[in-house]
C-alpha cells in the first residue's frame, strides 16, 4: 500500500529534531484527509513551537494570542459551524496563560477539538517550567529542580476536565509506532465528536523535547515512557466508549 | 422611519444588528453591560451569536475569530476591560482584519468609577497595545450619532481591514434620546476575500502578522495609515469662521462646549468649537484654515488632559489651555469662566 | 512492487525509524544532507515496506511508492 505524504504538509517544517511536533502535525493532516474534512479544516495556532506552523502547514490558520486559541477556535466555530475547526496548543500556551480559556472552551463544551502538545516546558522561549513540568525537573526557571511546596504540583488537565461535561478526553504519546497507532485514533475518536456535534475534544500528547530536555531523541522518548507517564497515565478519559 | 426613545447602550447594540454584524463576545462592565443584555436576546433574534465570555480577553479573542472567517464582529467593554483587549486589538490589527471595539468611559484609572469620564482617550487614540498600528476611533456625542457612526464602523473595519473604535462614554451611553435607525442590513461574510472558510482546492490562508511576509512593511503600513488620515478626519465646527478663542471638545464635554459657545457670543466673546468626530485620525484639516484664532482650549474630562497633545500638534503650537475636568461633569458656567480666564491672561498654557 | 524512499534533505537524524523498524532494515550510514545532519540507508532485502518508518518519523522523510513512480 502507497504512502505518500500529505498534501497538507507541502513543505517541511522547523521544529527540532525528534520533536513531537512533527507526527502530530502528520497524523492531524491524516485523520482530516481520511475523514474528507481537510478542505474545510481550520486551526488556531498558539503561541510556541507552534507558531512556526503558519509557514508550513497547509489548513486556513490563525495565529492567536499566547494563550487564546481555544477562544479564537470558538470565534471561528461559531461562525463557521460546519468545518472541522480546532486549536493547536502546547501545554504552556493552554494551561499557564491560556487556563481560563482552555477551561472555558470545555466549561460551554464548545464543538471544537484542542489538540495540545505536552513538553513539560516552554520549549519555544528556551525551556522556561511550565504547569505540567515534573516535580524535581530542572529547567531555565527551575535550575535545582521544581519545588512543588513553591510552585504548586504539575497540573493534570484530564483530572480537572474530568468533571466537566464534554465529549472526548484523551492523553496519548508519540514514544513508537504502538503509541503513535494508539493516539492517531485518539485524534481521530476527538473529530468524530466534532464531526457529531457532541461537543468539546481534547487530545492531549505527551512529547518529547530533546533540545530543552537536554536528550537525544530517543533518550526523549525513553524519559517519557519510564517517567512522564507515570505522573501523565495514557488513555481516554471520556467519551471512550467500546 | 419611525423615532424611538433609546437607551445609548441599547441604541449600540440595536445598531450593530442593522450594519450587519451577527456575532457579539463580551464581559459584563458598568457602564456597558446592557449591551450584553440587549444583544442577549437580539441576537438569537437575527440568528447571530451572543457569547457572554469568561473575561474581556477571551471575548476580544473569539471577536478575532470570527473575523478571521469574514463575520461582522464586535465586542465592548469599559476602561479596565478594554485594557485587557489591547493585546487583542494589536493582533487583529496586525492580521489585518476588521472588527468594532466600543469603549464606554468610565472615569479613573485601576478599579476607577463608573460615571463618566474621559480618560481613555491615550489608551484608545495612540494604542493601548503594543507596536505600529493606529485604530480608527470615533467619538460621538448623541445617541443618533453613536448609531450612526456604529452602522458604519463595520464598512470602514472592511474597507481598511482594520480595528475601529468607537469612543463613547457612560453619559451618552446611558441617557436616552430619541433615535431613528437604518434597514436591516445583512452580511455575506464569504464576500470578503480574507474569509476563511477552509482551503478547499487553493492555497491555505492565514491570517497572522502581515509583517512576516511583506517585504517592505514598514513603507506599507506607513502608507495605509497616511490614506486613512488624509481620507477619513471628520469633525464639526460651531462658529469658528471668526473666532478668537477655540474650544476643542469631543463626546459629552462637546455638549456642553456648544452652550459654552453660545454663552460666550452673548456676552460679545468671540468663541468657537471644534467637536472632533474622530480621535484618530485627529481632524488636523479644521485646524489649518483657522490662522487667525488665538487661542485653543482643550475640554476633557481627564484631569491630565489627554486630548490636548493633539490640540497643541494641530495648531502647530499656538498657545493652547487646558480646561480639565475630572470627578465631575462640568457646567457650562465654569468652562465659561475658564475662557474669561485666558482671554484676560490670568490662565497657563498647557507647556 | 513497493519501494521505500528515502528524502535525505528531510532528515534530521533523530533515529526513530531505527529503532522502531522491525526488521532492522535502516541503519544511520547514509550520506550526510545539507542541513549537516546524518541520514539513512535501507536494505532492500530486509526492507518489507510495512510503513512504520514513514508512520514515527517526524519529518516526513519516507514515502512508500510503486517502483514505476518518481518520488
Amino acid at each position: 500500500m502507497e504512502k505518500r505524504r500529505s498534501k497538507i504538509l507541502y513543505v517541511d517544517h522547523k521544529f527540532c529534531p525528534g520533536c513531537g511536533h512533527g507526527i502530530v502535525n502528520r497524523l492531524v493532516a491524516e485523520v482530516l484527509e481520511e475523514m474528507g474534512e481537510e478542505k474545510g479544516a481550520i486551526c488556531a495556532v498558539a503561541v510556541g513551537c507552534s507558531s512556526l506552523m503558519p509557514d508550513t502547514y497547509g489548513v486556513d490558520i490563525v495565529q492567536s494570542q499566547h494563550g487564546r486559541a481555544a477562544a479564537v477556535a470558538v470565534g471561528i466555530k461559531r461562525c463557521r459551524p460546519e468545518n472541522m475547526v480546532f486549536s493547536y496548543q502546547g501545554d504552556g500556551d493552554a494551561l499557564a496563560i491560556g487556563f481560563s480559556e482552555t477551561m472555558y472552551a470545555a466549561i460551554r463544551n464548545e464543538n471544537i477539538t484542542v489538540i495540545l502538545i505536552n513538553n513539560n516546558n516552554f520549549g519555544m522561549t528556551g525551556g522556561q517550567m511550565s504547569p505540567t513540568t515534573l516535580e524535581n525537573q530542572r529547567t531555565t526557571t527551575s535550575p535545582y529542580g521544581r519545588d512543588v511546596t513553591l510552585t504548586g504540583n504539575p497540573l493534570d488537565v484530564m483530572k480537572l476536565m474530568g468533571t466537566l461535561d464534554v465529549a472526548y478526553l484523551a492523553r496519548g504519546t508519540m514514544t513508537d509506532i504502538k503509541e503513535i497507532t494508539k493516539t492517531k485514533k485518539y485524534i481521530r475518536k476527538a473529530f468524530e465528536a466534532q464531526k457529531n456535534k457532541l461537543g468539546y475534544s481534547l487530545v492531549e500528547v505527551l512529547s518529547p523535547c530533546p533540545t530543552n530536555w537536554g536528550m537525544t531523541p530517543l533518550n526523549a522518548c525513553k524519559h517519557i515512557s519510564q517517567v512522564v507517564q507515570t505522573v501523565y497515565p495514557l488513555g481516554e478519559f471520556k467519551g471512550g466508549g467500546k | 422611519m419611525t423615532r424611538k426613545l433609546m437607551k445609548g447602550n441599547d441604541a449600540i447594540a440595536e445598531a450593530a444588528i442593522r450594519g450587519g454584524c451577527r456575532f457579539f463576545a463580551g464581559y459584563p462592565i458598568t457602564p456597558q453591560s446592557e449591551i450584553l443584555e440587549y444583544l442577549s436576546w437580539r441576537m438569537p433574534e437575527v440568528g447571530g451569536v451572543f457569547i457572554q465570555t469568561e473575561s474581556e480577553i477571551s471575548g476580544i479573542s473569539m471577536v478575532y475569530g470570527a473575523a478571521a472567517t469574514g463575520a461582522r464582529a464586535f465586542t465592548s467593554s469599559s476602561g479596565p476591560g478594554f485594557s485587557l483587549m489591547q493585546e487583542g486589538i494589536s493582533y487583529i490589527a496586525s492580521a489585518e482584519l476588521p472588527c468594532v471595539v466600543v469603549d464606554v468611559q468610565r472615569y479613573g484609572s485601576g478599579l476607577a468609577d463608573i460615571f463618566t469620564g474621559q480618560g481613555d482617550y491615550w489608551q484608545a487614540v495612540k494604542n493601548g497595545g503594543h507596536g505600529d498600528y493606529r485604530c480608527l476611533v470615533y467619538a460621538p456625542n448623541s445617541v443618533q450619532e453613536t448609531v450612526d457612526l456604529m452602522v458604519s464602523a463595520f464598512d470602514k473595519a472592511e474597507e481598511y481591514r482594520n480595528p475601529v473604535l468607537i469612543l463613547t462614554d457612560a453619559s451618552i451611553a446611558q441617557m436616552m434620546e430619541p433615535v431613528e435607525f437604518p434597514e436591516l442590513k445583512n452580511h455575506n461574510q464569504d464576500a470578503l476575500p480574507w474569509a476563511m472558510n477552509g482551503a478547499g482546492d487553493g492555497q491555505n490562508k492565514r491570517h497572522t502578522s502581515i509583517m512576516y511576509y511583506n517585504l517592505d512593511y514598514d513603507n506599507y503600513l506607513k502608507n495605509k495609515y497616511d490614506k486613512i488620515a488624509e481620507k477619513e478626519q471628520q469633525w464639526e465646527e460651531i462658529q469658528t469662521e471668526d473666532a478668537e478663542l477655540v474650544l476643542v471638545a469631543y463626546g459629552i464635554s462637546s455638549r456642553i462646549c456648544a452652550e459654552v459657545v453660545e454663552m460666550a457670543r452673548k456676552e460679545g466673546l468671540m468663541v468657537g468649537l471644534i467637536r472632533p468626530i474622530t480621535l484618530y485620525p485627529f481632524p488636523i484639516k479644521a485646524f489649518e484654515k483657522l490662522e487667525k484664532v488665538k487661542y485653543f482650549a482643550s475640554v476633557e474630562m481627564s484631569c491630565l488632559s489627554q486630548m490636548i497633545e493633539d490640540v497643541v500638534m494641530a495648531s502647530k503650537c499656538r498657545p493652547t489651555y487646558p480646561i480639565r475636568g475630572g470627578m465631575k461633569v462640568y457646567e457650562a458656567e465654569e468652562i465659561l469662566s475658564a475662557v474669561k480666564d485666558i482671554f484676560a491672561g490670568n490662565a497657563k498654557e498647557v507647556y | 512492487m513497493e519501494k521505500l524512499i528515502i528524502h535525505r534533505e528531510s532528515c534530521k537524524g533523530c533515529q526513530y525509524c531505527i529503532a522502531n523498524c522491525p526488521k532492522s532494515a535502516l541503519t544511520m550510514t547514509g550520506p550526510i544532507n545539507s542541513a549537516g545532519y546524518m541520514t539513512t540507508e535501507v536494505d532492500g532485502d530486509k526492507c518489507i515496506t510495512c510503513g512504520i518508518c514513514y508512520n514515527v518519523c517526524p519529518d516526513y522523510v519516507y514515502e512508500i511508492l510503486e517502483e514505476e513512480a518518481k518520488a
